[in-house]
């Protein structure tokens, strides 16, 4: 199974972080794996995207065409991206922060209030990875195990404190698919 | 071996040439590849080494110029408009046959541009990216693990073959991530070459660091010893990397992010019972022709995609003499061709025949 | 009994300069000074593009040769990699002034510990005499052939004084060489610059006004009064910054 996710909204929401959070997980599990960036001069609050592929074989094109995963944190990353989605893929939408629903028929929705749960947990720069911890636990793409050994590689030993949080919004994550 | 880690293609450039033993490095900020600078910036000093942001691409590859006429390892990173101003010091590199590493992580052209991949850099780097006659190394590497092995390669050739090489990437390999391996570190050599300006501590006539030759005959003679160089560069440095050729018809050539394009648009294509394969070449100077021309003996046709307008299709098509038709799949101005795109002409050759 | 030796930091090849150029005395200078702080061996030189082109062929030190205006990075490049050793540049006009600008003003802006000869003289002599950034107004030259007019073409750069604007540079000092006693000023200032470099000072620029009688259109006796005349009123001589008399 190749995990061709997108993880997509504004700047400044965490999209590249939560990427790189399956990417490390993805690399504790010995996998092969790539994750792209979009860049520009929009650091805050411009359009951003990640490209993060999972695989069991080497990566051909970093460049995701049509995701099988889609996390969307704001309306216009659904617009761009809702078509391009693989038939059979899932999508994950932070509903607090997208106005519409999905249009697609052959997809799977999963709609999370995301920004309200982590504004309602203390952790409001969060909801990316009350997202994330539902893709983790409704795909699969990487093991619980391999995601904590991915984030204590990148949330840095002077921000321990972080790690707890970070866990504690997958963990909502979860549980509220559930 | 050292342990797998999760890198962005500048930083792998940037560690790997600190292996390699580089401890200069000299750049100017721009956009797609000021990681490379970020990263030096942070580990030079730590190692006694040197990070200086220069005032200008000028005075970077001219810093880098200094460090090389003393026989050590220098390098400078930039993207597109950057490199174009280090042309000249690039050309007076050529002509002093110094060894150094330029990276060039393309963003698109001409002018401004953008700030998005591409490899619209071709013509600039391979046919020699300065005024008058000479070649650079050219190495494009297709994965963030190959930023950090041909970044390695790039040196050992600079200084075998006394010439600058660059590593021409694109913004794409240089923003990624992938797991890398990282070589074995090397110290920087302890013994300065012969020809190094370096004091001659009295014990020698003066070393002249030079590309002035004022007499025609003397200059001629030097432009002929460096391509006699180039020869051997061409004969024992050529490389490249076969994908599925062995019963292909169709012969896709890509390199750098294009290739990685390609062979998922490949292996799609063979799903539907199209022989199709690729030749990426790894060195873009000197080209691998040797290959192209085994490969027109037996396609029906080659398909080049590029993010430029067909620069490297005219080097496939002098290195098979137009035996065979070539055609183009290109994407520019920071747009990249989907799997699908290639997959479409590759369909279409394939309908076409030879 | 030899009675005036050439200097060994001078190889043994001619000159190649005008007559009453003073690119001359100034290279024997600053051979005499590598000789005297014994230095040779341990010193490279970085050559200009315009007169001094084949200074690399002259001195008997370690030489490389620049692009135009390029020799400060270039210095700043050796300089990095072998902190210990001694380097310096020398320089004309358009060299450093004019398409080097960039590079002389922010190598000493960084006050980086390098040697820099400026031999200002007020015109492109290799070229033929096209206006250099220091020609004088209403200077007839090649490309100013009715005088510098400063309403199309400017005003000449004083460049000590320019640098002494930043706070990095350690020595600047303007010297001539048009007469015994100039001469003399010019070797010690020349000497000091390269003593800083030594010490550790950081950077160090001597500037020296010069005669080019052949695209002033002079005799070498006459160009020498010009430069007081007509340089020194407009360059004065001095020390711009020397940061051992600031205590």
């Amino acid at each position: 199974m190749e995990y061709q996710i997108v993880i997509a909204g504004f700047g400044g929401q965490g999209l590249l972080f939560s990427g790189k959070v399956l990417a490390y997980a993805a690399l504790m599990e010995q996998r092969e794996l790539s994750w792209l960036p979009s860049y520009g001069p929009e650091m805050r609050g411009g359009t951003a995207n990640c490209n993060v592929i999972i695989s069991d074989s080497p990566v051909g094109s970093p460049i995701v065409q049509n995701p099988n995963v889609l996390m969307v944190m704001n309306t216009p990353s659904l617009d761009k991206y809702e078509k391009s989605v693989a038939p059979g893929g899932k999508i994950f939408v932070d509903s607090s922060l997208v106005s519409r629903k999905v249009e697609r028929t052959d997809v799977e929705v999963t709609y999370i209030p995301a920004t309200k749960m982590a504004g309602d947990m203390g952790i409001p720069t969060l909801a990316n990875m009350i997202l994330l911890g539902a893709i983790v636990k409704a795909t699969g793409c990487v093991g619980d195990e391999a995601v904590l050994a991915g984030l204590k590689k990148i949330v840095s030993a002077k921000h321990a404190d972080l790690l707890d949080a970070n866990l504690a919004a997958m963990q909502a994550g979860k549980d509220y698919l559930a | 071996m050292q342990e797998k880690t999760l890198m962005k293609g500048n930083e792998a450039i940037a560690e790997a040439a600190i292996l390699a033993g580089c401890r200069h490095y000299f750049g100017y900020p721009i956009t797609p590849q000021t990681e490379v600078a970020a990263y030096m910036a942070k580990k030079m000093p730590k190692i006694g080494g040197t990070f200086l942001q220069a005032e200008s691409e000028i005075a970077a590859i001219n810093m880098v110029y200094g460090v090389a006429s003393t026989g050590k390892l220098a390098m400078t990173s930039s993207s597109s408009p950057g490199i174009a101003l280090k042309a000249e010091g690039i050309s007076y590199l050529a002509g002093a046959d110094l060894p150094a590493l330029i990276v060039n992580v393309q963003r698109g052209g001409p002018g401004l541009g953008g700030i998005q991949p591409s490899q619209s850099d071709y013509f600039l780097a391979t046919r020699g990216p300065g005024h008058g006659d000479f070649h650079v190394l050219v190495l494009a590497p297709a994965s963030v693990q190959e930023m950090a092995d041909l970044t390695g390669k790039a040196f050992e050739l600079a200084m075998k073959y006394r010439m600058p090489a660059m590593l021409l990437a694109d913004g794409t390999m240089g923003q990624m991530m992938e797991p890398v391996v990282l070589p074995e570190p090397k110290e920087p050599a302890a013994q300065s070459p012969a020809w190094a300006a370096v004091g001659t501590e009295c014990k020698r006539f003066h070393n002249v660091v030079n590309s002035l030759y004022l007499d025609p005959l003397t200059l001629e003679h030097t432009n002929f010893e460096r391509f006699e160089r180039y020869a051997a560069v061409e004969r024992d440095e050529t490389m490249w990397e076969e994908f599925l050729m062995e019963d292909a018809e169709i012969c896709v050539v890509s390199c750098g992010i294009t290739a990685r394009v390609s062979r998922n648009a490949i292996v799609e294509a063979r799903k539907r019972g199209i022989k199709v394969g690729m030749i990426r070449p790894i060195t873009l100077w000197p080209f691998p022709k040797k290959p192209l021309q085994a490969a027109a003996e037996k396609v029906k046709s080659f398909l080049c995609v590029e993010l430029n307008m067909g620069q490297m299709k005219e080097d496939v098509e002098l290195a098979i003499r137009c035996k065979k038709p070539v055609d183009l799949c290109c994407r520019v101005g920071g747009m990249i061709p989907s799997p699908d795109e290639v997959l479409a002409k590759i369909i279409k050759a394939n309908e076409q025949g030879g | 009994m030899v009675v005036f030796e050439k200097p060994k930091a001078l190889t043994d090849k001619v000159f190649h300069y005008c007559p009453g150029c003073t690119h001359g005395i100034i290279h024997r200078l600053v051979a005499e000074v590598i000789d005297e702080l014994g230095i040779e061996g341990q010193t490279i030189g970085v050559a200009p593009v315009g007169c001094a082109v084949l200074a690399y062929d002259y001195f008997a030190c370690d030489m490389i040769e620049a692009a135009h205006g390029r020799a400060p990075a270039i210095a700043t490049g050796v300089k990095r990699s072998m902190p210990d050793k001694v380097v310096f540049t020398y320089q004309g006009d358009g060299d450093l002034a004019s398409i080097g600008m960039c590079e002389t003003v922010s190598t000493a802006a960084r006050g980086e510990n390098v040697t820099i000869i400026f031999v200002n003289n007020a015109i492109y002599g290799m070229t033929g005499g096209q206006m250099a950034p220091t020609s004088l107004i209403g200077q007839v030259t090649q490309t100013s052939p009715y005088g510098r007019d400063p309403k199309t073409q400017g005003y000449p750069i004083r460049v000590c004084e320019l640098l002494a604007t930043l706070d990095a540079p350690q020595y600047l000092e303007r010297v001539t060489v048009n007469n015994v006693k100039n001469v003399r000023n010019a070797k010690k200032a020349i000497k000091k610059a390269f003593q800083n470099q030594i010490e550790g000072k950081g950077f160090s620029l001597v500037e020296v006004v010069s005669a080019c009688p052949t695209n002033w259109g002079m005799t070498p006796q006459k160009a020498l009064e010009w430069i007081d005349e007509k340089m020194l009123p407009q360059y004065p001589l001095g020390c711009y910054r020397d940061k051992d008399q600031e205590v």
